[in-house]
């Protein structure tokens, strides 16, 4: 494949982001910059100051919501993607709508139970779009525990240990690092078939 | 039986083996997990009622909070 034909392919293609935090932000980020054609994006929250040590936004955007300032952000950086952005909370009945016609869906979510049915839901109703989940990032160093495991359809990124806590915050590098496997994952999926 | 348990061969004895069995028997105590059975996901309600047989792929995922 030429650069011309993966820029090409990957124009035609359309990634679904549930949640636009640490993960989320910045895998998005990196799939606009290659020029993935659009971007599905959906979180319910709004910016906050303590947000700012791992996700993509902006001092001045704090308290404006996360979606709507991450389909902004995108704009500067490639307005050639588009980007669907929704603000409201994932749950049972919205994922399979806003999440049909993705190619492949960034699992973003902070909170376990999310991420459960986010893979729950997608693994019964739309069984055949690829889910890439990240999945334990928190603390610093330990660069060589970070890996990616298939399951079929499921994607993993990430330690599979690691919970967040006081002593194991989650910040800018393993998070970051995390999210860029995720969006790495995923062009491997667009570009190949499979990671 | 054996089959493959997170893309590892595990063999067990007997034929067949329900979900909750093979959770304890491999000690999977988390409490947000995740059950893949042949690429169906198993609600946790089902545990007990749903069985493993030989060549089965199972998969058990503990999920992890952060992001």
């Amino acid at each position: 494949m030429t650069f011309q034909e993966i820029k090409t392919i990957l124009k035609s293609k359309c990634v679904g982001v549930a949640g636009c935090g640490g993960l989320g932000s910045n895998a998005a980020v990196a799939l606009a910059r290659v020029g993935v054609g659009r971007l599905v994006i959906a979180d319910y929250d709004v910016v906050s100051e303590s947000n700012l040590n791992r996700q993509y936004y902006f001092y001045d955007q704090i308290g404006y919501f996360k979606a709507e300032k991450l389909a902004e952000n995108i704009a500067r950086i490639n307005p050639n993607t588009l980007v669907d952005a929704h603000i409201c909370t994932l749950d049972k009945q919205n994922i399979p709508e806003l999440f049909r016609n993705c190619n492949v869906i960034v699992e973003a979510f902070d909170s376990a139970e999310m991420k459960k049915m986010l893979i729950e839901v997608m693994s019964d109703t739309l069984p055949h779009i690829p889910v890439v989940s990240g999945m334990g990032m928190a603390g610093w160093g330990n660069n060589d525990t970070l890996k990616e495991v298939r399951y079929g359809n499921l994607y993993i990124c990430g330690d599979m240990c690691t919970e967040v806590d006081e002593s194991k915050p989650a910040i800018a590098p393993r998070v970051s690092v995390v999210s860029n496997m995720q969006a790495n994952v995923v062009l491997s999926i667009l570009l190949n078939g499979n990671a | 039986m054996k089959i493959i348990l997170n893309n590892n061969p595990e063999e067990f004895e007997g034929d067949t083996l329900s979900v909750s069995k093979i959770m304890e028997i491999k000690k999977f105590t988390f409490k947000m997990i995740i059950v893949k059975l042949n690429d169906k996901i198993v609600y946790k309600e089902n545990y007990d009622s749903t069985f493993v047989k030989e060549g089965d792929n199972l998969v058990i995922l503990h999920l992890i909070s952060g992001g």
